[in-house]
């Protein structure tokens, strides 16, 4: 069974979110996600300065078995993209909710983070999808 | 090893080397390299050694059992390369005038009325040179269409998760943004999810069916229905007609547009980067937009036609009439099979793909449809040998090279974990299909009781299990003396 930290929220296309106390958000995927790409050769994070859309594709990550976007998970700006992706993809895999961490967004005013999953529930969202 | 690493300074063919001194004095001084050129220095025995062991070290549709789902890897007939290789083809100059090219047209003009007559679309253009082209210029001629009447508010195409990437990418090609439509449990598109996103911004919906996952899109009546009454077109990716051939048509099912992979339903080669071609179909309100050049026949003459018949062309995409050597072949393997022969390559290709899909189960695979019939193809999910003996998909692929097969399509569509993609074809008689089921089983035996061997295969190829992470990330193509 996968990692799910209990202090994130999540997306049912499998990223994780982090709450700053800033009031703005880190993301990245998950331990099940990355677990399903494979070993990861190349990831596009995007640059600060990015205008988001909740659910609209802003990076991209590839493995030996597929390319994918990763989806926002809310309107916002991107502030920092990690930009050590570039070079060492890997560590998405070995550290996927700590130096995998892929941006920082700050939400815009009237974006919500209501429709994200707890851990219980992106945990049933991940069984469910794996029968 | 390299042909480069088999070089020695000096060593050559002489009587295959271009002959006397070349005037090269019209070429301007900037132009003319400085250094040698670098080719390697080999006997003609040599580079003949060295291609042909290169050649025996392929898996190939020639040589082994090639399963390739989605890729249709079925035989291609000898008889086809040697007619499009007689000397009246081969020897025909593109730019020669058309009353001088008669021949190689009336064959063209043919395949275009076969290809319309077994699709079902009203007029066919040959000249994409690829699949990826044809979808290209398909979403292109959508564009064209919507934009000249005016509709630029459609700014999205719908595409299944279980598509070809190469669906979504066409569609961004074109200008469209890319709304991805779920499958369902029972493998059709989810109908409620189709619904809820189609609407005046909807360009078109990209299809494939049978869809990837193998099965036969039950609701394409309903779903063409619902993408066409909000003003959308459908287009319909040609990947999978090899199960349909002669059965079911595209244009039949409400579709406006299509590609069609000329090497997988009509058995030219497979480019691996070579001449392919694409050619695309349309219904009536698309033909103004069709790729140029076509072929024209008024009752006496065949001819091309070109942006003058045809002014609202989104124009030409290759050199001259396309990859026409490749056309050749799939109009005579047309031929060769005639109406009948188109029937049973559709019935064949299913007949197999579920007599292996059936066999499989009984031997304790899992499938990822079960209640579903295959089409020509079927998905083995192996996420509970992933899980429980520790060996995945790859493992299995590898070990199947050591068994005399190659692998089927692996991790593809990835909305099923840990799967494979089987697509027998129609080429392969019962006792291929029985052997395939032995490898099978025998490797599944392995992985219970020795894992680590089948994680360690293959074992009897020229090399082991590559390291393709470390190939994605130190990419290295290009040879460098010393």
């Amino acid at each position: 069974m996968s990692e799910i930290p209990s202090d994130l929220k999540y997306t049912s296309s499998h990223e994780w979110v982090r709450i700053e106390g800033d009031g703005s958000i880190t993301v990245g995927i998950t331990d099940h996600a990355q677990d399903l790409l494979g070993d990861l050769v190349y990831v596009e994070a995007p640059e600060s300065g990015t205008e988001v859309e909740v659910k609209e594709a802003c990076a991209v990550v590839e493995s030996v078995k597929a390319a994918s976007d990763i989806y926002s998970p809310v309107d916002g700006e991107v502030i920092e993209g990690n930009e050590n992706l570039a070079d060492t993809p890997e560590i998405i895999n070995t550290d996927p909710y700590g130096e995998g961490w892929i941006m920082r967004v700050q939400p815009s005013e009237s974006a919500s983070l209501d429709d994200l999953m707890d851990a219980e529930a992106y945990e049933a969202h991940v069984a469910s999808e794996t029968h | 090893m390299l042909i480069f690493e088999k070089s020695e300074t000096g060593r050559t063919v002489a009587v295959q080397a271009p002959s006397g001194d070349a005037d090269v004095s019209d070429i301007p001084e900037g132009l003319l390299r400085k250094s040698p050129t670098g080719l390697p220095e080999v006997s003609e025995l040599q580079a003949v050694r060295h291609y042909t062991r290169l050649s025996q070290q392929n898996f190939s549709i020639d040589t082994h059992f090639y399963p390739l789902g989605s890729c249709t890897m079925k035989y291609n007939p000898r008889a086809c390369n040697t007619l499009a290789m007689l000397p009246g083809f081969l020897s025909r100059h593109p730019l020669a005038p058309d009353a001088l090219g008669q021949g190689v047209l009336a064959c063209l003009y043919e395949l275009q009325e076969m290809l319309k007559d077994v699709t079902g679309m009203q007029e066919v253009s040959l000249s994409p040179a690829a699949g990826a082209q044809g979808e290209f210029a398909g979403m292109a001629m959508i564009r064209a269409y919507h934009d000249a009447r005016g509709d630029t508010e459609r700014t999205e195409v719908l595409v299944p998760d279980a598509a070809h990437g190469t669906n979504p990418a066409s569609a961004v090609m074109c200008g469209y943004k890319v709304r991805e439509i779920p499958t369902a449990a029972n493998g059709d598109v989810d109908v409620d999810a189709l619904r809820a996103v189609v609407g005046p911004q909807t360009a078109g919906i990209m299809l494939t069916n049978p869809s990837t996952v193998g099965v036969f899109e039950r609701r394409i009546e309903e779903i063409a229905g619902i993408v066409h009454e909000a003003g959308g077109l459908l287009y319909y990716d040609g990947a999978n007609l090899n199960a349909i051939l002669g059965k079911v048509r595209p244009g039949d099912m409400g579709f406006d547009v299509i590609h069609m992979n000329l090497h997988k339903t009509f058995s030219t080669p497979h480019g691996g980067g070579g001449p392919g071609a694409g050619p695309v179909g349309v219904s009536e309100r698309l033909e103004p937009y069709l790729p140029v050049p076509m072929v024209g026949y008024d009752g006496d003459e065949y001819s091309l036609l070109t942006s003058k018949q045809y002014p609202h062309t989104i124009g030409q995409l290759s050199a001259f009439a396309g990859n026409v050597g490749v056309l050749l072949r799939a109009y005579i393997y047309a031929r060769l099979l005639g109406r009948q022969g188109m029937l049973r390559v559709s019935e064949f290709a299913t007949l197999n793909a579920n007599y292996l899909m059936v066999r499989m189960r009984e031997q304790g695979f899992k499938l990822a449809y079960p209640e579903r019939r295959a089409t020509h193809e079927f998905i083995v999910t192996l996420k509970h040998e992933a899980a429980e003996l520790g060996v995945n998909t790859m493992d299995f692929a590898k070990r199947l090279l050591d068994y005399g097969h190659h692998a089927p399509t692996t991790y593809f569509p990835l909305l099923v974990p840990e799967c494979l993609l089987i697509e027998p074809t129609e080429s392969e008689d019962k006792a291929t299909l029985d052997a395939f089921v032995d490898a099978m089983a025998a490797i599944l035996a392995e992985a219970k009781d020795n894992p680590e061997k089948v994680k360690g295969a293959p074992y009897t190829l020229p090399v082991r299990r590559l390291d393709d992470v470390r190939a994605a990330r130190e990419l290295d193509l290009r040879w460098q003396a010393g």
